[in-house]
């Protein structure tokens, strides 16, 4: 579904990614894992069109993607949930989910937004609350709500569990998982390598703005270079 | 006290006819924070629109009720072709440059604009009088004087300015304009077009920027190629008292400041001719203890 070959994205004179490969295949939770300053982050913004790769290739569904404006990214199909959520703050729960379906014309808006509801109760509750008032595990849930209502085909989650307790980190991993099962590829990137690859199809190991390993999660949670690197 | 009261029914119109320029400069800076100080330019070539349009396209003695909507139309379409223009080829390519190329830009499209409209349109570089197509007379109340042009503005532009903080909260446009203003990057995440959003925020300005010129036109009958930059530094200090980026404080600035400079016209040192000082007294008072002006937020275009 979305190939990436040979991605290298600099910021000004630092190239953050230098070479990236990997596949994300229809139906599959797919994770990139690494340290911080890997190149995660950046390969999710070059995919989703916020930053401009200087080499390799972005495919999409068979189409070259890389050179297309960020609004237009998400017309085709590639949701990004981004790190630290970016909620729009000043607007309310319900606003921020119209704005995740901005591009929808269709009848269903309502129809998805109480699935939304649905998913996370709270999130009804506070419908017409500033997003900004919410705590971090319901701004998550917002975020992911969000995310949802533009009926992606690909989903990009970045850091998704960042910064939340852990009963919270479960449930947004379960609903992960569960939006992978209702047909939505997922494309994730996390620090905590145990829980994603745990949850992961497929895992790629990016460091130093390379992909150095793949393969399925349970192998690469296996694997003795990850396991040293990356969960002590 | 009739002096007062005089004076208080002129800066109430003349604070509502700056509040519809002032729309301008704060959705626009909301929007990209830019202080756009060619808007009072917008203003001013609506108003010779309008001019051409009563004077050119139709019939002498055509009624107010006809002439209005024509020149009010005519006005429009000028000032938006203008704002088009100006964002599509002066500030559109200076998107992610340094911020003071965009403004410095501003002041260059303002000069250019008001030189273009005195050396081209027939007899600009002398004030004109502007069509009286409103004239309908004043309304005495009591010993004040109310003319029914002024009548006009003060109904209008609250109007306007209250269709655009509902348009600017209800619509689809209206919540991508403010998506953009809070956080540029996650709306185009959202399929929001940045070029599209600033465009339809220049669009929107220079609407209430002509409905603006004809009400001021009407009311003060004279129009000259300065009307621009005079009016839109009052707007533009109306848009940083009330708070920019807001709507309200837009208003609030405009009527605040329409309101000073009539009375300080009449009661202060210095009298008409030093009028405009004590608003801009008002404004370092203001913002020595509220830097964000009345109703400013810290963030994006709010109502």
């Amino acid at each position: 579904m979305l190939e990436v070959e040979g991605l290298a994205v600099a910021y000004g004179a630092i190239e953050a990614v230098k070479d990236v490969t990997f596949t994300v295949e229809e139906g599959r939770i797919v994770c990139l894992v690494g340290t911080n300053g890997a190149g995660k982050t950046t390969t999710l913004r070059a995919v989703s069109g916020l930053l401009r790769p200087h080499r390799g290739e972005i495919r999409f569904l068979g189409r070259p993607i890389h050179h297309l404006p960020a609004h237009t990214v998400l017309a085709l199909g590639i949701a990004h949930c981004p790190e630290g959520r970016r909620l729009f703050t000043g607007m309310t729960v319900e606003e921020n989910l119209m704005l995740g379906a901005h591009l929808r014309r269709d009848s269903e808006i309502a129809k998805d937004m109480l699935r939304v509801y649905e998913l996370f109760p709270v999130l009804g509750e506070r419908q017409g609350q500033r997003a900004g008032l919410l705590s971090g595990g319901e701004q998550q849930m917002l975020a992911i709500g969000r995310a949802v209502m533009a009926r992606p085909k690909l989903l990009m989650f970045d850091e998704p569990t960042m910064g939340l307790a852990p009963i919270m980190i479960q449930r947004i991993l379960d609903t992960i998982a569960l939006l992978r099962d209702q047909g939505t590829t997922v494309l994730m990137v996390e620090q905590n390598a145990l829980a994603a690859l745990t949850l992961a199809d497929h895992g790629h190991v990016i460091d130093l703005g390379r992909t150095t390993l793949s393969g399925p999660g349970r192998e690469l949670l296996a694997d003795p270079r990850v396991r040293s690197a990356y969960l002590g | 006290m009739a002096t007062l009261a005089q004076q208080l029914v002129n800066g109430l119109v003349l604070g509502a006819l700056i509040g519809l320029i002032a729309l301008g400069y704060t959705m626009v800076y909301g929007i990209v924070q830019l202080i756009n100080f060619a808007h009072g330019e917008v203003f001013m070539a609506g108003a010779f629109g309008a001019h051409f349009a009563y004077l050119r396209l139709l019939p002498a003695g055509t009624p107010w009720y006809l002439a209005l909507p024509v020149m009010t139309g005519a006005a429009v379409a000028v000032s938006v072709a203008v704002a088009v223009a100006m964002e599509r080829w002066a500030y559109r390519p200076l998107r992610g440059a340094h911020k003071l190329a965009p403004l410095i830009t501003a002041l260059g499209v303002s000069i250019l604009l008001q030189e273009v409209v005195r050396v081209f349109y027939p007899g600009a570089t002398a004030p004109l009088a502007f069509p009286r197509a409103f004239a309908g007379g004043s309304l005495t109340l009591g010993p004040v004087l109310v003319l029914w042009t002024g009548v006009l503005a003060v109904v209008v532009a609250p109007l306007l300015a209250t269709g655009l903080h509902l348009y600017v909260e209800r619509s689809r446009l209206g919540r991508a304009m403010r998506a953009t203003a809070q956080d540029p990057d996650t709306a185009r995440l959202m399929g929001i077009d940045p070029d599209r959003v600033v465009l339809a925020t220049f669009v929107i300005g220079a609407v209430l920027a002509g409905a603006g010129a004809v009400l001021y036109g009407v009311h003060y009958t004279q129009i000259d190629t300065a009307i621009g930059f005079q009016n839109g530094i009052f707007a533009f200090t109306a848009a940083v008292l009330g708070g920019i980026g807001s709507i309200r404080g837009a208003m609030l600035g405009a009527l605040c400041i329409g309101l000073v400079k009539s009375l300080a016209g009449q009661y202060a040192w210095g009298g008409a001719q030093y009028d405009y000082v004590w608003v801009f007294v008002l404004l370092i008072l203001v913002l020595m203890f509220r830097p964000q002006g009345f109703l400013g937020r810290p963030e994006g275009v709010r109502a």
